[in-house]
């Protein structure tokens, strides 16, 4: 290895690189506006239709209950309800989103309700539809506390204390630390957003310095040279990795900027269950340290596919499987339930998306970080070694 | 200079097996000479140049360039060597000064040593108009030049040239033909590969014959003549690829 040499490589690569609009689009552009605008683009979407859920006055349906006066005269006192008069196609007004739900009130409800059980009182409604669920909310809401005033009547009548129904309480109380919390939500998506990022960002540089020179002719130029192989071809694996890292950063910015917007939006939103989002800087900087030896993975191994391909075509079309292959173990981590033990800690890229859930969550455990990081290197340092193999054999450089 | 000794390529193809490419090819090329390689297409032409300028290895054979083997040191070769073939294309995103300033670099020069250097090369190949201009901007004819100025950046005693003016129009191909005969004159051992019988005829000391790997005839054009007892360049080379057969 020379470094003089490396350097030479490096610095050319890198002024070729950024004078390729593609790479800039790759490199800055996707991790700096795309990501951010598709969360915030999402997160307020889903806000705005969640509240005009909320906002929305129902049109609801009640079935029968003639014999049941006050619980019908109840019911239309419901100021969040506008009530349509019954119909025997309520499930069709339902699907068709004209009625939000519709009640069933058992004939001889008040009658039997006097006396003892007064049947079933059924509520329609479409499920997976947050406009009708929230509709049949507000209706089992009504009828909940009509039975809750019901009781609390017969314990009157028959001089029985409260406590005769409720015997004990039970409460559930958080024991884990804010960032747990959040760490679980956020925890799961960060990772998987760099390492999407980061192959994102890295691929297109990795093809044009390998198959894209050999389909340009430069490739023959730059063998011509007193360069040795290896130092060609850790110059460009350091141009890649370079352009893989600075899209990581940025889109690690520009993901924890578009969370503090989401909850800020969020707590805007009045959301009853406030959603902490808070995320230690020293575990994103954790984070962060641990990527680099992932990038230099997927940097030399996009690298010998480029090099062993013919065309940028050809390229492409083998890294692309390659892309959703990687994406199974960086999904796979956001699994919940989904815990590190030595046998997944060896795996590479889905150890990395376990270990980040947990450092992410405020969680460190040593070991595991020095084992992933140790392993992920001798893996980087594998791809890395069959690239500069790869730039070695004639077969492969001078491939028809 | 040059010294090949018995130097063969096979090349293992899946579906044909095993491919003789260049089949135990020896000649010599002095300083100061320019050297014909002359062949039909496939004739094994560009393996054999690509294999002096290393960047194929001999299956078998040897040989020496500027006092280097090959095989046992191909960065000194390299370092001797300026290669140029209508294969070796340019960086479209760099200036004409900035890729023959990197490949100057690559050979170990500084920039103290490069810059005067270049300006004096851009100069004499009348590059100053467009020295600032990307590569991927140029005419084929100044493409030509940059890749000329490349292979001069360190001033190499040695030149291979691979079917240098193939698909190139008249002019750009005369600004070729006049560089070989520049180097020549400078001194520098020239080797030179066509299937064009006249720029062969013009531009060549010594000559070779080369058909399906092999080498037919080596010698001066006079010597040829006489040998084969014909006159034109083209009548002599059928003579012996026919005579082979």
């Amino acid at each position: 290895m020379n470094l003089r040499q490396l350097g030479i490589v490096y610095r050319k690569e890198l002024i070729d690189l950024l004078r390729d609009r593609r790479t800039i689009l790759s490199m800055f552009v996707v991790p700096v506006v795309v990501m951010p605008l598709l969360m915030a683009g999402l997160g307020f979407v889903g806000f705005k239709v969640a509240r005009q859920a909320m906002q929305e006055t129902p049109r609801v349906m009640v079935l029968g209950g003639e014999d049941s006066p006050q619980t019908l005269a109840a019911l239309h006192a419901l100021k969040n309800c506008v009530f349509v008069p019954p119909s025997p196609d309520y499930a069709a007004q339902i699907s068709s989103k004209s009625v939000r739900a519709a009640v069933e009130i058992p004939a001889g409800f008040e009658v039997a309700l006097a006396t003892g059980a007064a049947g079933t009182v059924r509520i329609y409604e479409y499920q997976g539809e947050i406009k009708s669920e929230a509709a049949a909310g507000v209706l089992q809401k009504f009828f909940r506390e009509w039975r809750a005033d019901t009781v609390q009547q017969r314990l009157a009548q028959h001089n029985l204390p409260d406590d005769f129904i409720t015997p004990f309480a039970i409460e559930e109380t958080n024991v884990a630390p804010p960032e747990k919390v959040s760490g679980n939500l956020v925890g799961a998506i960060i990772p998987y957003l760099i390492i999407m990022m980061c192959l994102a960002g890295s691929i297109y540089s990795a093809v044009d310095l390998t198959a894209g020179e050999k389909e340009r002719g430069t490739m023959e130029t730059l063998l011509c040279s007193p360069v040795a192989r290896v130092n060609l071809v850790l110059g460009k694996c350091l141009m890649v990795l370079t352009v893989s890292l600075v899209a990581v950063l940025l889109s690690l910015c520009s993901t924890g900027l578009s969370f503090v917007v989401l909850a800020s939006m969020a707590t805007s939103f009045g959301a009853a269950r406030e959603l902490s989002l808070t995320i230690n800087p020293v575990s994103l900087l954790l984070v962060f340290g641990l990527m680099v030896p992932v990038t230099l993975f997927f940097a030399s191994l996009m690298l010998a596919v480029g090099l062993f391909s013919r065309s940028v075509k050809e390229a492409n079309s083998y890294l692309q499987p390659l892309m959703i292959f990687m994406f199974i173990p960086a999904v796979s981590a956001t699994l919940p339930g989904l815990e590190l033990d030595l046998w997944l800690a060896l795996v590479p890229v889905l150890n990395i998306s376990l270990i980040s859930k947990e450092i992410l969550s405020g969680t460190y455990h040593w070991g595991y970080i020095a084992l992933i990081f140790s392993t992920t290197c001798l893996y980087a340092g594998v791809a890395l070694r069959v690239a500069v193999m790869l730039f070695q054999r004639e077969s492969v450089l001078f491939r028809t | 200079m040059i010294d090949v000794h018995q130097l063969s390529k096979v090349f293992q193809d899946k579906k044909r097996g095993a491919i003789q490419a260049v089949d135990r090819v020896s000649f010599r090329c002095e300083p100061g000479q320019i050297f014909g390689l002359l062949g039909v297409n496939g004739a094994g032409k560009t393996t054999c140049l690509r294999m002096l300028a290393t960047i194929l290895q001999p299956t078998s054979g040897s040989a020496t360039v500027a006092g280097h083997d090959l095989v046992a040191a191909p960065e000194k070769v390299r370092a001797q060597v300026g290669f140029l073939s209508t294969a070796t294309a340019l960086y479209d995103r760099l200036s004409a000064f900035e890729l023959v300033r990197y490949f100057g670099r690559l050979h170990g020069l500084s920039d103290a040593v490069l810059d005067p250097r270049i300006d004096e090369i851009f100069a004499l190949l009348g590059m100053q108009e467009f020295r600032d201009r990307r590569c991927g901007k140029l005419s084929t004819g100044m493409k030509q030049k940059v890749s000329i100025a490349r292979t001069l950046v360190h001033d190499p005693p040695v030149m291979i040239f691979d079917e240098p003016t193939l698909g190139l129009d008249v002019l750009s191909a005369r600004t070729i033909v006049g560089f070989i005969r520049d180097c020549r004159a400078r001194g520098k051992t020239v080797i030179f590969s066509s299937h064009v019988m006249s720029e062969v005829e013009k531009l060549c000391d010594q000559l070779a014959i080369i058909h399906d790997g092999r080498l037919l005839a080596e010698g001066t054009l006079a010597q040829l003549r006489e040998r084969t007892g014909r006159a034109d360049l083209e009548d002599i080379f059928v003579h012996y690829v026919e005579e082979k057969r």
